[in-house]
């Protein structure tokens, strides 16, 4: 399986949770910490288990998550 | 690495004033992938409406101009009449379309202006506070509909896209939705389409987008979005109500 | 070479001889002929006309085009400016140039279809809402409805801004021979680099209205401000007529002044010393070229096609320091040169009657 990153750009987070609602593994979750507007911010459980489909960066409102996957060449 | 969703070129660094769960959000970036996968940033100019999206100014990353009120249909055809090589759109909701701007939108689409509008239906005025918009539900509770809309004093939603898929001059008519991924999805297929009937030059092109508003709904964002699904759907039907052929296919 | 054109078509002509290859408007009399006029004329000069659902569409049509930088004008009369009104409030905010002709019909309401000038204060007040002025011209013959047409193109895009021509129905409606003076277009105006025209090869540019922040909206308004103080100093022109020697001073512009400068003739064949300031800037007001007459004169007779209303800036311009007298027909009537001259002799009073009878 190739490699998958998604970041979370925190700021810019709102902590609305349809990015948890959108994941069809169910790895996302709130994390404990909030970002400087005062927003739960989210995290991914299980990088391993992640497939890359970016179901989670379609459905965020605020741009935050930025999914990228190694290409084989 | 390869980017498969992320933030487009067509999209500033600024971070969005709309309240969380609302799918404008996701309207932008769809807007702002098409236009950077046609390659149009840079012979853009948009319109931006007034209500949440009176600020879409500072989020597309591209020349843009702000309309009063429900004109932006107007200001997009003044904009188009000078610069028939440039890619125009509005970015309008539906209280600026559908009912202060009503007249405009009409006639623009009855020209066949080649504009592409991109209407947000969110059943509401979100910006002034939730009030009852001309797509509010029958039934449906607003600020100004405090006991639900009652179509005995207060009439029936307008069907925008029903209504302008009538006119000879509209070339492609669509309605879709954002309650999930899949819709997301299919709602960028809409707005490429949109975009290239004007690319092609074959005249007026809409594509209302049902979204939501958790905030005036009094819903938090994901059951909003199943209001959207088990609510407005079934007033406002997904389809693709005009597609002139001869474009691409 | 001079031709002889009707005044509403002379609009016409001007425009495109200044440049401008828009027009939006949508019909109503008196001012018709103009955009059908320029129906005819846009499409052989590669020009756009649009006759649009309406006013309102009219003026955001024109916010559109402006945007872009184009040369582009708007055509109505009194009624129709009313609803353009919202569109001049954003065009003045986004500071955007374009030419508002006004061919003035009487009021209030629909009113009539006659001439007047009872869009005064709406056009010299700003009209719409917010804090602002446009400059106004008030042509009157159908050689300034050329000039000052082809003048208020670079007016609009000198200061950025709305620039109303100011006429009425009499002369929209007037035949006179007219030359068109290319040659006193502007030639060196500044480029327009803040047009939004798709942002290739440069920083994107944004044409907005909605300051959120109070602090930054004091500051755009400030600069309006500045800017109108600008143009007071170096834009406000008046005709003067027989004003040297005059114990009485005829104020009045447009179609009006016409009428009044012959009024003074006949004054003066009497032997009453009457002369004339004719304001060609309505805003800004030519205030010190009446001030200039009060070394000499005794009083001010302003003379209008409505109920009184550049009577309140002669009244600011004279600072009390003599009496104005006014007089206006409304409802679209012309006043007779006969009754202006019957005012002016009420005005010189006794004295002038009985040194006419001694003479």
């Amino acid at each position: 399986m190739s490699k998958v990153v998604v970041s979370f750009r925190k700021e810019n987070c709102k902590g609305c949770g349809l990015c948890i609602n959108a994941c069809p593994k169910g790895l996302l979750d709130f994390s404990e910490s909030t970002n400087n507007a005062g927003y739960p911010t989210v995290y991914l459980k299980e990088e391993e288990s992640c497939t890359g489909c970016a179901l989670c960066a379609v459905m965020c409102p605020d741009v935050a998550i930025t999914v990228e996957k190694e290409v084989s060449a | 690495m390869k980017v498969i969703s992320g933030k487009p070129e067509s999209l500033t660094d600024k971070k969005y004033h709309y309240c969380p769960g609302c799918m404008h959000g996701v309207i932008h970036r769809l807007v702002a992938e098409v236009i950077d996968e046609l390659g149009l940033r840079e012979e853009t100019v948009g319109v931006a409406s007034v209500g949440c999206s009176v600020l879409s100014h500072n989020y597309f990353n591209l020349d843009m101009q702000e309309a009063a009120h429900g004109r932006a249909p107007a200001v997009a055809t003044g904009i188009k009449r000078v610069l028939p090589d440039r890619t125009v759109f509005t970015y309008q909701g539906d209280g600026d379309l559908a009912s202060i701007g009503s007249a405009e939108i009409l006639h623009a689409a009855a020209r066949g202006e080649n504009i592409t509008v991109i209407f947000v239906n969110n059943s509401c005025y979100g910006m002034t506070g939730g009030q009852m918009a001309p797509t509010t539900l029958p039934g449906q509770l607003t600020s100004t509909t405090p006991l639900g809309r009652d179509v005995k004093k207060e009439g029936y939603p307008l069907r925008m896209s029903e209504v302008l898929a009538t006119m000879d001059a509209t070339a492609y008519i669509a309605r879709t939705s954002t309650h999930n991924a899949k819709h997301v999805m299919k709602t960028k297929k809409a707005i490429l389409n949109a975009f290239k009937a004007q690319q092609q030059g074959q005249g007026f092109s809409m594509v209302e987008v049902l979204s939501t508003c958790p905030t005036n709904w009094k819903m938090k964002p994901v059951e909003a979005l199943q209001w959207v699904e088990n609510n407005m759907m079934k007033y406002f039907p997904l389809q693709e109500f005009k597609k002139v052929s001869g474009g691409d296919q | 070479m001079k031709v002889l054109m009707k005044g509403n078509e002379v609009i016409g002509e001007a425009a495109i001889k200044a440049g401008c290859r828009y027009f939006f408007g949508y019909p109503i009399t008196p001012q018709s002929e103009l955009p059908e006029f320029l129906a005819k004329k846009m499409p052989e000069v590669g020009g756009v006309f649009l006759q649009a659902e309406s006013e309102v569409a009219a003026i955001n049509m024109v916010y559109g085009a402006a945007g872009t930088g184009a040369r582009v004008m708007t055509s109505s009369s009194s009624p129709g400016i009313s609803l353009k009104q919202e569109g001049i409030s954003y065009l003045t905010a986004a500071e955007l140039p374009c030419v508002i002709v006004n061919v003035m019909r009487g009021g209030p309401g629909l009113g009539g279809i006659q001439p007047s000038q009872s869009d005064y204060f709406q056009a010299t007040r700003g009209g719409g809402h917010g804090d602002y002025q446009n400059i106004v011209l008030a042509p009157s013959s159908v050689q300034e409805l050329a000039d000052f047409t082809m003048k208020a193109f670079d007016l609009a895009d000198y200061y950025h801004m709305p620039v109303m021509v100011l006429g009425d129905g009499a002369m929209g409606q007037m035949m006179e021979a007219v030359e068109f003076k290319e040659e006193n277009l502007c030639s060196s105006l500044p480029e327009k680099t803040w047009a939004t025209t798709g942002c290739s090869g440069r920083e994107r540019n944004i044409i907005n209205t909605l300051y959120l922040n109070p602090d930054l909206l004091e500051e755009h308004n400030k600069h309006l401000q500045q800017k109108y103080e600008q143009i007071k100093n170096n834009e406000s022109r008046a005709e003067t007529y027989l004003t040297q020697d005059a114990e009485i001073i005829i104020t009045a512009f447009g179609t009006t002044a016409r009428i009044a400068s012959s009024a003074v003739d006949s004054a003066r064949a009497m032997g009453i010393k009457a002369g004339m300031v004719r304001p060609m800037t309505l805003w800004p007001f030519p205030s010190s070229a009446i001030r200039e007459t009060l070394t000499h004169c005794r009083s001010i007779l302003d003379v209008e096609m409505n109920a009184g209303q550049m009577l309140d800036d002669v009244r600011l311009a004279v600072e009390g320091k003599a009496p104005v007298y006014f007089y206006g027909r409304t409802g679209g009537i012309v006043p007779k040169a006969s009754e202006i001259l019957e005012e002016i002799k009420k005005i010189g009073g006794i004295s002038y009657e009985s040194h006419l009878r001694q003479a």
